[in-house]
């Protein structure tokens, strides 16, 4: 393993330390890890708080700012953040109108945030959660923990956040986050694992004629292991399982997302397979983003996550936004 | 046994979650994210630091002092569950300065319906749940039969040992391993692991 790292015990407070030279628009509190908009607090605005395990950047501290979130908590790399981080940043971000939870489902994450939002019950501060599970590659969800919060979570934290800065009181803007989860899909496939700097050894292994079909975060399994295949048969494989899922028609968001390894001019010829699928089916993309959004550090592979738009949710998409990563109309 | 007794348990589970750091990473990365040795041990040195400045008077402030650190540092699903464990157990010690071994039953009992509440999981979920859960009521069956507190123990720790072995052929049903379906089978627990050293810890401080 080959890493620009000092020591693994500190790769996310010495990320954390760069995060906070590179963008002064954010307060970084780097010994709490919490990651808030500098500006503080916004009277009367509900205050969006999202987290999880490091590794997977931008997600979630890249997304911090103007019309997406007021703070993140990043954990220790694919390891959830824990209560207390959770409860700082409800904490410095309480504006008065109360504090929403963006929730990937995973069990760590769930547990912590469960935790924090029972701690800050007895402070006077409102909460409530929205648990992110857009991922149909996990396939008996009733017998596990359910399905995972994958890319969809970009399109939550974005959209709720546009309802948020127009002052939506927090039942609202838990809603339109539950809307935008129930309307979204994704399916992940990875061509190679990752390697975490504490361990320096792949999470999995996959053989170089291999590639892993339905895989969450941090590169685990969902569906099965198949045979390296054309760009469009991948893409096919994928859009089948999220039609068949939640027929796709009318107007869609789409994400070409890479997983950290993957460079974009194969991010964008996915995008174009993806595109002759839908065009296909009569549906038709009105907003995409391509590129790295919800990673697993260098592992190669991308996921695509769809979003059935209502004109709603469009016009709270190309609300302004300004954060390190998603940055328009401001 | 007294707050001190409870505080060389401790003491133990860190020295054995330290020394077996590596095998319960490697457990973990067969199935989960490969970080529970690294967490565990980062959670349990947090704790006997929180002991040692702390000095918690009773064995049940000890205890909650260590589930309170624990879900502070430890991070992901186990340091909730394990946290909310020790948590329990200090509570249901209450503010004895000495405890039995019914008393300790009664205590892991606490503990172990404070990890099935909060995680959801039951015996053969493939979790830490099924080293605990066995351990429990061989502790339980030890008290009823009035065992001597070392045979006792040691009856927990093999219970929570076997049942750990018997994770290995099943499918895990929650966490991240759940995800896998049929490929988790063939791999043992590393929530499992973890709880059967727990235990180990407890009857290598009785058996002193």
């Amino acid at each position: 393993m080959k890493k620009l790292i000092n020591a693994p015990e500190n790769v996310v407070t010495d990320a954390l330390t760069g995060l906070a030279a590179a963008h002064p628009d954010l307060a970084v509190d780097v010994a709490g890890k919490v990651v808030a908009r500098a500006s503080g607090p916004t009277p009367g605005k509900v205050g969006l708080v999202s987290g999880g395990g490091s590794g997977h950047e931008p997600l979630h501290v890249g997304f911090v700012g103007y019309g997406m979130l007021d703070a993140a908590c990043p954990g220790e790399i694919f390891t959830s953040p824990v209560p207390d981080q959770m409860v700082r940043a409800a904490r410095a971000v309480h504006g008065g109108a109360g504090v929403l939870y963006v929730v990937k489902n995973y069990t760590g994450d769930v547990l912590n945030f469960q935790l924090a939002a029972e701690l800050l019950e007895d402070e006077d501060i409102e909460v409530a959660t929205v648990v992110v599970d857009d991922d149909v590659a996990v396939e008996d969800s009733t017998y596990t923990a359910g399905r995972r919060g994958t890319g969809a979570t970009v399109f939550v934290e974005k959209i709720a956040g546009a309802l948020a800065e127009e002052r939506a009181p927090l039942a609202a803007v838990a809603a339109v986050a539950r809307e935008v989860n129930e309307r979204s899909r994704s399916f992940g496939i990875a061509l190679t694992p990752c390697v975490t700097p504490a361990t320096g050894r792949p999470g999995f292994e996959l053989g170089p004629q291999e590639v892993e079909l339905g895989i969450g975060i941090h590169g685990e399994p969902g569906r099965r292991r198949g045979p390296l295949a054309s760009a469009g048969e991948l893409v096919q494989i994928a859009l089948d399982a999220i039609h068949q899922d939640m027929p796709l028609s009318g107007d869609l968001l789409v994400m070409v997302n890479g997983m950290g390894g993957t460079p974009l001019i194969e991010l964008y010829l996915v995008y174009a397979e993806v595109k002759r699928y839908l065009d296909k089916l009569g549906a038709r993309i009105t907003r995409n983003l391509v590129g790295n959004y919800i990673t697993s550090l260098e592992m190669q592979g991308c996921s695509i996550t769809v979003c059935r738009l209502t004109d709603d949710l469009a016009r709270l998409w190309d609300a302004p936004v300004q954060t390190p990563a998603l940055r328009w109309g401001r | 046994m007294d707050k001190t007794f409870f505080r060389e348990w401790i003491t133990e589970i860190a020295r054995l979650v330290d020394a077996r750091r590596e095998e319960l990473t490697r457990l973990d990365t067969a199935i989960g994210d490969g970080d529970h040795g690294t967490n565990l041990a980062r959670g349990f040195g947090a704790a006997l630091e929180a002991l040692r400045s702390a000095d918690p008077p009773t064995p049940g402030e000890v205890l909650v002092t260590v589930g309170r650190t624990l879900i502070s540092t430890v991070g992901g699903a186990s340091g909730p569950l394990y946290g909310t464990a020790f948590r329990r157990a200090g509570k249901a010690l209450g503010d004895a300065l000495e405890v039995d071994l019914a008393g300790l039953h009664e205590a892991l009992r606490a503990g172990l319906a404070g990890v099935q509440q909060l995680g959801g999981a039951v015996e053969g979920d493939k979790t830490m749940v099924d080293a605990f859960a066995p351990a429990v009521a061989a502790l339980g069956e030890a008290v009823v039969a009035g065992k001597a507190m070392g045979d006792a123990l040691a009856a927990a720790a093999q219970a929570a040992e076997q049942g750990s072995a018997a994770t290995v052929p099943l499918r895990a049903r929650k966490g991240r391993a759940s995800y896998l379906g049929e490929r988790s089978i063939g791999h043992q627990d590393p929530g499992s692991v973890s709880t059967a050293l727990v235990f180990a810890a407890l009857h290598r401080v009785g058996a002193r």
